[in-house]
Order: C-alpha cells, then sequence, then structure tokens
C-alpha cells in the first residue's frame, strides 16, 4: 500500500520528465555528465539523493528493486532507501541479485554478473573525475570538451614516481567509450573491470553535485593505467571466513582487542547464496 | 473546431511505460521496442510518437512540427509545449512528412553536447533483422534494423552527425506503436 497524498515513486510529473530527458541524452553521449535540477529530498545530502531520484524517475509498478550499500543489503541507508520506495511506489524489493530489475547501489557492483533485463543506478557523491586536480567546472567541462585528461595522467604517474604503484583504491577514473573520463562513483578498483562491457544499463545520480551520466550495455570502460604499469584490481588475499569465496570482493572485519581480523564478503547476498548452496547440495 | 482526442489514461504510469521503453531502446540502438500508449493522436501523427511526446515534452521544450494545426493543438494542449516555426530552437522536432536535413537541428556546443536536438522520425515500417548494420554503445556485436521509408540519402546525412560527437542529433525512429532509436553515438552502415 502506497502512502497519500504522494504521487507515485515521490517526484511530481514535471520533475520526472526532466530527469527522463536528462537520462535519455546521457545514454547518447556515454560518459559525459548532464546538469539537472536535483530536488530536495526527504534525506540529506550524501544519503543517495542523487540515485534515488534516476530511481524514482524510471521505477514503474512491475519493477523489483534491491538497493546494496558497500555490498550490503542491511545496512541503514540500503534498509532505509528501500523502505522508502515501498512506501512512495509501493513496489517489490527483494535482496537477491538476480531477482531484481533496477539495483540502486553505494559505491559496490554486485558479485553476480547482471543481465540485458536490469538496470544499475549509482549512487554519486562527486561527479567530476578532475575535481581535485582544477576546482574550476568551467575549467573541467572545456577540459572534457578537449578530452584533454593529461592532468589526471600525470597524477597516477605522480604516484608512480613517489610510491612505485598507482595508490588509487576506489574511485579509480576511467575511460567511457575512449572519450569521455568519468568517476565510478567510490566503487573499488576492483569492481571496475564489471564495466566493461557489462550486459545491464549503467545509470549514475549526484543529488548534491546535480548531475547525471550513464555507461549504455556493451560499451568500452577502461580504467587509466600505463604501458608499463597497467591497471591491477585489488582484492584482499585471503577468503571471505563465511562463505570460503577467493574471488569475491573482501571486507576487512576487527574482531577482538588482540589484533584479530577477518574477512567477509562485501556482498551479502552473494554470500548467502554460497553458503546455502552447498546445503541445498547435501540435502 | 476539431474534437480533441484524449492523452494518457493514467498520466503517470503511461508515461513511466512509455519512457522505458524510450530507454530501452536508445540504450539499445536498432532494437525496435513496442509503446502500449492507449492513445489516438491526430492523424498524421503515430501512436509511439504521440507517446514520445506526452511523456518526454513539457513547457520547458520548444517542439518543431510538421504534422499539422490538429497535432500542434494536441501537443498544445496535452504537454503544453510551445510550438516554435524556428527547427533551430526546438528540443523535439517532430517530421511525419519530409524529414528535415539534420543540419538544421540544434546540435548543442562540445561543452554542452546535451543540448542537441531530438529528432522524432516517423517512418512507414520498422523490421528488425536485414537492412542498416548498427554498430556502437549498446551494442554487443551488430544490431540490424530495416527502416522502410527513411529519408534518401540519411545514412550519409548520419555518417556526418555521427562524426561531430558529442556533439549532434539523436533520432527516435517511430512506426505505428514502435520505436527505434538512433543515438549519435551509434555508426550506421548499409546492409
Amino acid at each position: 500500500m502506497t502512502e497519500a497524498g504522494y504521487n507515485f515513486a515521490y517526484l511530481d510529473e514535471t520533475t520526472k520528465r526532466m530527469i527522463r530527458r536528462a537520462i535519455l541524452k546521457a545514454v547518447a553521449i556515454p560518459g559525459h555528465q548532464i546538469p539537472f535540477g536535483a530536488r530536495e529530498m526527504p534525506l540529506p545530502y550524501g544519503w543517495g539523493t542523487g540515485g534515488i531520484q534516476v530511481t524514482a524517475s524510471i521505477l514503474g509498478p512491475q519493477d523489483v528493486l534491491k538497493v546494496i550499500d558497500q555490498g550490503a543489503d542491511d545496512t541503514t541507508n540500503a534498509v532505509s532507501i528501500r523502505r522508502f520506495f515501498t512506501r512512495v511506489a509501493g513496489i517489490a524489493t527483494t535482496e537477491a541479485t538476480g531477482e531484481a530489475t533496477i539495483i540502486q547501489t553505494r559505491h559496490r557492483i554486485p558479485e553476480k554478473p547482471l543481465t540485458e533485463n536490469q538496470i544499475l543506478v549509482y549512487q554519486v557523491p562527486q561527479p567530476e573525475p578532475l575535481f581535485k586536480l582544477e576546482p574550476r567546472r568551467a575549467e573541467t567541462r572545456r577540459l572534457h570538451s578537449l578530452s584533454d585528461y593529461g592532468l589526471m595522467h600525470v597524477r597516477l604517474y605522480e604516484d608512480i614516481a613517489r610510491l612505485g604503484h598507482i595508490a588509487k583504491a576506489y574511485d579509480y577514473p576511467v575511460m567511457v567509450n575512449e572519450r569521455y573520463l568519468m568517476s565510478p562513483s567510490p566503487i573499488p578498483a576492483f569492481d571496475n573491470p564489471k564495466m566493461h562491457q557489462m550486459a545491464a544499463l549503467q545509470l549514475f545520480g549526484a543529488g548534491r553535485e546535480k548531475r547525471i551520466y550513464a555507461v549504455p550495455p556493451y560499451t568500452p570502460v577502461r580504467s587509466l593505467d600505463f604501458e608499463d604499469h597497467p591497471f591491477r584490481p585489488i582484492r584482499a588475499p585471503h577468503a571471505c571466513a563465511i562463505c570460503g569465496s577467493k574471488t569475491s570482493y573482501l571486507d576487512e572485519l576487527v574482531t577482538d582487542d588482540a589484533g584479530g581480523r577477518a574477512f567477509i564478503c562485501s556482498d551479502t547476498d552473494y554470500c548467502q547464496e554460497r553458503q546455502q548452496a552447498p546445503k541445498a547440495a547435501a540435502e | 473546431m476539431t474534437r480533441l482526442t484524449p492523452g494518457f489514461a493514467d498520466p503517470v504510469l503511461d508515461a513511466q511505460a512509455s519512457f522505458r521503453a524510450i530507454l530501452e531502446a536508445m540504450s539499445r540502438p536498432g532494437r525496435i521496442q513496442t509503446i502500449d500508449g492507449r492513445i489516438t493522436p491526430p492523424a498524421p501523427l503515430c501512436s509511439a510518437a504521440g507517446a514520445a511526446l506526452l511523456s518526454l515534452a513539457d513547457a520547458d521544450t520548444p517542439l518543431w512540427l510538421d504534422a499539422g494545426d490538429a497535432v500542434a493543438e494536441w501537443l498544445r494542449f496535452h504537454c503544453g509545449a510551445p510550438i516554435t516555426p524556428d527547427i533551430g530552437a526546438a528540443r523535439f522536432v517532430v517530421a511525419c512528412a519530409a524529414a528535415p536535413s539534420l543540419d538544421s537541428l540544434d546540435i548543442g556546443t562540445d561543452e554542452d553536447p546535451q543540448l542537441g536536438a531530438t529528432l522524432i522520425l516517423q517512418v512507414a515500417a520498422l523490421v528488425a533483422g536485414d537492412g542498416w548494420r548498427l554498430t556502437g554503445p549498446g551494442i554487443q556485436h551488430e544490431h540490424r534494423l530495416h527502416v522502410l521509408g527513411a529519408p534518401a540519402g540519411f545514412v550519409a546525412a548520419w555518417a556526418r552527425n555521427q562524426a561531430l560527437f558529442p556533439r549532434g542529433v539523436d533520432v527516435l525512429l517511430c512506426a505505428g506503436d514502435s520505436i527505434a532509436a538512433l543515438p549519435r553515438s551509434v555508426m550506421i552502415a548499409e546492409g
């Protein structure tokens, strides 16, 4: 049952049309940031207002929504966004990656490969990949229009000169379709290769910064690197303490005061599925 | 005064369904989607083009069209969109008869390529499986699209449009209740 007094999916129709037009242009120009009139949402900036507005504009009653926060379905941000859409749109939600048609994510891409019938919506805090190198928007817009990304190459080179390797573990810049430099949002560099030629449509919403951008399905996405320092997705060299996965992205947990540590899957649904699979096989 | 036909029966959910069909078409260029808008726009506007306009056009988007007064009146009433005689100022260009040349439309700027217009081009029919060979973002290997009634010299004009990337015009091809999209990033080769 949806909350009375709200339009379906909270936003009014004029706002949705504006966001929908921005999304269509974003898909037509892969990786280019489109300004849009982000609205005040009933939760603070930094909690996924951009992603929520994108989700609200594409969502229909037949959709099944999954929301993850750093891979987990059961953290505050994910639970409250899921409940928000249950209340204002009355749609079904799920924690299973395979059952979802729309997945809104904060800082992770699910381990299970996505399909053509799914849309991945990212919450983006800072859409401008050059922001820390060039804070003037007027200037970064010009750099994007000229496809001049020397600044970022120098930034990565300086890491190599000082540390011997590129020390960027998340929000690792990518080139989309060899034209636009794009921030993949603060997903771990480990997830970057999943964006390349993904079967699902990827939409990015930044609420405070008022930008929308997109990567269409089957689009080349290349993490910036150098011939002699190729891009390396980083993963903790351990197995998950619960499901034993040696390929998934791991979170490090401190378990006691004596320096005890455990590594577990960041993707809770993936981990749960793996825990249940051997049981099902045994029965 | 002609009798005005209704717009979407459910303005919220019908607009959403029609947008999702357009989004799907735009994300997978050349794949034909069906818009079941349950609307009857005045002739010569087909139902897919009508549904696309109802779900995307409003007071912020000047329209240019060659579909006659009945369609202009219908769109003005249901979308509240201003109709402009200046094709270069239009966000959506609706072509039912002879297609305007792509060069006459707004292509945006290098810094704001998203200002490029969307051409809603009505054609005789869309057939999948043969015809043009499309490649580019959104297409895994190759999509085939046969457009019956495509304007003469369209593939050459499209190559010029494509060369302007990231500036350029995006096209929605509509026939009856089917729709296919050609975002500016897609390349077309004759089959």
